[in-house]
């Protein structure tokens, strides 16, 4: 199963993340990572959640915009020049990398970090013959 | 008073010219607004033979009506009126009128005949979702449906839950309320996970606010009716001064009761057949208040093509806007219709905006606030930015204008049962705090 974001539509206003952390912590969901990319008049809150199409619902339920997306959980050597090497392995088969931010957890000495990418399916081979691990949804979520 | 809906053209000119100097005579006599208006046109009621001498008469405008509250220009004793109606008046003074006991019967008649070339029957259970009371669409409708022999369900507007829960329990056909509370009505039931095809409703008569063609498409498709548009204003009369019929190209407009023409409304001037302008009715068979090319402020094109629904009658087309409603934003015309109309027809993009304008020291500055769909994948700003240019070049192209794009939350932005508030104008606002000062 693979990793989903879950993308939620804010306008830059006053209380807008508290209430959506609100919703999802009344519905007994946890958020595990997360990043906002924002503009002058609004953001997209991404985020990590143990069960990511209940989060979706509830913020439906609630008059949000909210979506799944598919993303890739790369665990990266703890290392100087460990992010530089997994982005190489992309760059070199033609992977786009659109946006990327760390997890907070770790499910080794491995650093976690969340990729979105242009093919998360092509994305998954190429790293995985490269010897780069690649999180399943399932471990991560319970992580 | 009822006319022969099989008559020619000829026919009708000559009943409405025989009705016009009958109605100039009398208000002459008994109103006092139009003596003194007459005379100071230098317009007598000899002068006025036929409909063709329309141009010779003053006009009645809103504020007319305002200034001689509440009562001022009745044509009738108050023994004679058996039902008064308002405007809610939050822009001033209300607007009153009155109906004498003849009045309401051609009203009835009137709604009857717009219900029936909507195909709409004795077979059919009517919900009527506007608002009852003051408001002239409730009551209104709701006589003409029980002429017509129908079951009416005079639920009135509001809990719209209540209102889906009755169209199953009471195998509602027909749906009567404003074409903004249909929508909202659609949204909840499908909140509600409510199929409209397992319902019965089949036909819906939408008025009382102006709606585009693409809005129709999208009530037709979430409801699974056919919509029809019905067109009145309670000065005039109220719901059924003119309605679609099953061709749904065009309101077929009651001249047997109310004469159209079509102004500038800068000018004033008449305007031929087929040219965009305001909408002026003369009433020509109302007792308690008969109001002389009173000026409607809704802008709109009659066409004069025969009609193969067998009425004889004009159609005008949609209301595209309203005079007071048309915003001038740096020097262009814009209607707010437009932009629905633009919303509409772009893919990813629900109808729900407003439009806010402010004035950044001498220049105008205005925003349009446009509602992300809830259901979009929408994960990246640039996608963001991509829909909010979208939307900026369709307006661009069509208003000649640059808006500001903004977009925002869904549901955030104002609608309801009532009209729907679509521009913020914080112009006017000075403007009215100056004219009050």
């Amino acid at each position: 199963m693979s990793v989903q974001q879950v993308s939620v539509f804010l306008e830059n206003k006053a209380g807008r993340l508290a209430e959506v952390s609100r919703i999802l912590g009344k519905a007994g969901i946890n958020i595990r990572a997360l990043s906002v990319a924002d503009t002058s008049d609004y953001g997209i809150l991404r985020l990590i959640v143990d069960d990511p199409g209940r989060a979706v619902e509830v913020l439906l339920e609630k008059g949000f915009s909210a979506s799944e997306t598919e993303v890739l959980a790369v665990e990266v050597p703890d290392e100087p020049g460990g992010l530089a090497q997994v982005l190489e392995v992309l760059e070199a088969d033609g992977v786009n990398v659109e946006y990327m931010y760390a997890f907070v957890e770790k499910a080794s000495d491995d650093a976690l970090v969340i990729f979105r990418v242009s093919e998360p399916s092509r994305a998954r081979a190429i790293l995985s013959q490269q010897g780069i691990n690649v999180i399943p949804a399932e471990k991560l979520y319970r992580l | 008073m009822n006319y022969d809906l099989v008559g020619s053209r000829v026919e009708l000119e000559h009943l409405q010219s025989q009705r016009l100097v009958r109605t100039v005579a009398r208000v002459y006599q008994k109103v006092p607004f139009y003596r003194k208006a007459m005379d100071a046109a230098g317009v007598s009621p000899e002068d006025i033979r036929s409909i063709h001498d329309l141009p010779k008469l003053p006009f009645t405008r809103k504020s007319d009506l305002r200034d001689s509250y509440p009562f001022g220009l009745f044509a009738v004793d108050m023994k004679k009126v058996v039902r008064i109606h308002a405007s809610s008046g939050t822009t001033g003074r209300p607007t009153v009128v009155g109906y004498s006991r003849q009045d309401i019967e051609t009203w009835s008649e009137l709604m009857t005949r717009a219900l029936k070339y909507a195909g709409v029957g004795e077979d059919d259970v009517i919900q009527i979702a506007y608002g009852y009371g003051l408001f002239t669409g409730g009551l209104g409708m709701h006589y003409g449906a029980e002429k017509l022999g129908a079951s009416v369900i005079p639920i009135s507007g509001g809990n719209t839950q209540r209102q889906i829960q009755l169209m199953q329990d009471f195998e509602t056909t027909v749906l009567a309320c404003t074409p903004s509370y249909a929508l909202y009505i659609a949204e909840t039931m499908e909140k509600l996970g409510v199929d409209p095809k397992d319902l019965k409703l089949r036909v819906g008569i939408f008025g009382a606010e102006p709606w585009t063609e693409e809005m129709r498409q999208e009530i037709q498709e979430r409801l699974a009716i056919k919509a029809f548009d019905i067109y009145g204003l309670s000065e005039i009369m109220g719901p059924g001064v003119a309605c679609e019929c099953t061709n749904q190209d065009g309101l077929h407009l009651y001249e047997d009761h109310f004469i159209p023409e079509i102004i500038d409304p800068a000018t004033g001037e008449q305007l031929p057949l087929g040219e965009v302008g305001e909408l002026v009715i003369t009433t020509v068979t109302k007792e308690a208040l008969p109001l002389l090319r009173y000026r409607t402020g809704d802008i709109t094109v009659l066409n004069a093509e025969k009609c193969s629904c067998g009425l004889p009658f004009l159609r005008m087309s949609k209301v595209m806007g309203r005079t007071d409603d048309m915003l001038i934003i740096r020097g262009v015309n814009v209607f707010p219709s437009q932009i629905e109309a633009v919303l509409l027809g772009l893919e990813d993009v629900e109808p729900h905006y407003q439009l806010v304008v402010d004035r950044k020291g001498a220049l105008d500055d205005a925003e349009l606030w446009v509602e992300v769909p809830a259901h979009i994948s929408l994960d990246e700003v640039r996608r963001l930015e991509q829909l909010s240019k979208k939307i900026d070049h369709a307006i661009q192209s069509t208003l000649g204008i640059r808006l500001q794009v903004k977009l925002v939350e869904p549901k955030t932005i104002p609608r309801g049962a009532g009209k729907a508030q679509r521009v913020v104008d914080r112009r006017s606002l000075y403007k009215l705090q100056r004219e009050d000062g």
